[in-house]
């Protein structure tokens, strides 16, 4: 049945360059608390576009998904 | 008070993060400092070691943090990462970086002027970091700027003010803000950037590898502080004659 196989099988997602299987359903708000990162000062772009912080618990990650989780660092002119 | 945007600063004197040994180090080289303004840049989240965050380290009330573009070699990936600092910390004050040549990190004054454009047009506060070019100062100022931020000398070379006359023509001409950035190496090169009329000065690598930060955050404190002191105060003009300084008359017993 492939509608369970789809909810068995762990998405593989690109998280910072990297992929990453996550359960089927995990929402990005779920893959900061996985990951053990507080949502504060930090940005998710999601496929190329930011996502706003009020819609990480809505947002389902996708087979696929490319993410980047950014945030600041030391800086002046050079970093 | 130097105001920016409609908002006040106390100190002159703008701080990078950059480049400290420690996280330790740089909080207290920041007090030294006495700096309100300080930059920050943006990168991946280092997923191995999710603790390790710089905003944890500094008190957000004490502080203003200008997120800047470092990394960015084109307009569009500028303006990309101007929109994550926004997001990420909710502030539309950018320092604007394009910086295509890793070589002298040297900023695209083109691509540095489209980027301004499209960032003020978004509601950006944009303070463009640029070559010490008087015709682009006024360029990026017409086009919105909040300030702008002529080099000293490339990043990181500690040199000084090499465009000095190009400097001066800048802020002769600036009705916005001239923030001198880059390349000042000594507390003597803030001093003079201040004498100059510069309304502040960004420091990040001479403080930050110095062999006490601590104390050389102090140098430049007092040296921002002296250099504005005197520049309001008026120097004397230069000559290239002699001219005492103690009464000529009453010498008539020698």
């Amino acid at each position: 049945m492939p509608t369970t196989d789809a909810e068995i099988q762990p998405v593989a997602i690109i998280c910072n360059g990297e992929t990453r299987q996550v359960e089927p359903g995990t929402t990005v708000a779920g893959l900061l608390i996985a990951l053990g990162l507080e949502p504060e000062m930090m940005a998710v772009e999601l496929d190329g576009r930011i996502l706003a912080r009020q819609d990480y618990e809505s947002t389902t990650l996708a087979a696929g998904a490319r993410l980047e989780l950014i945030r600041f660092v030391g800086g002046g002119s050079d970093a | 008070m130097l105001e920016i945007a409609g908002r006040q600063f106390r100190s002159r004197l703008f701080t990078g993060t950059g480049k400290f040994a420690s996280a330790a180090v740089m909080r207290e080289a920041l007090n030294a400092a006495d700096s309100e303004m300080v930059t920050v840049a943006l990168r991946r989240i280092d997923l191995g070691d999710p603790a390790d965050d710089i905003m944890s380290h500094l008190d957000r009330q004490r502080f203003f943090f200008l997120p800047n573009t470092s990394g960015a070699r084109d307009a569009a990936e500028a303006v990309r990462l101007a929109r994550l600092a926004r997001a990420a910390g909710g502030t539309n004050w950018l320092k604007l970086e394009v910086t295509p040549d890793p070589r002298t990190l040297l900023p695209d004054p083109v691509e540095t002027l489209q980027a301004t454009v499209e960032l003020v047009k978004d509601g950006f506060v944009v303070l463009p970091y640029i070559n010490a070019d008087p015709i682009l100062a006024l360029r990026l100022q017409d086009a919105g700027a909040a300030a702008v931020m002529p080099l000293g000398s490339p990043i990181g070379t500690n040199q000084g003010i090499l465009s000095r006359f190009q400097v001066a023509i800048i802020i002769e001409q600036a009705r916005v803000p001239v923030v001198v950035d880059a390349g000042l190496g000594a507390p003597s090169h803030a001093v003079e950037a201040m004498e100059m009329g510069a309304d502040a000065v960004l420091v990040n690598t001479a403080i930050a590898v110095a062999a006490d930060p601590v104390r050389m955050a102090r140098a430049f404190a007092r040296a921002v502080e002296a250099g504005r002191e005197a520049y309001e105060a008026g120097l004397g003009g230069k000559s290239s004659r002699a001219a005492a300084s103690s009464p000529e008359v009453g010498l008539d017993f020698l």
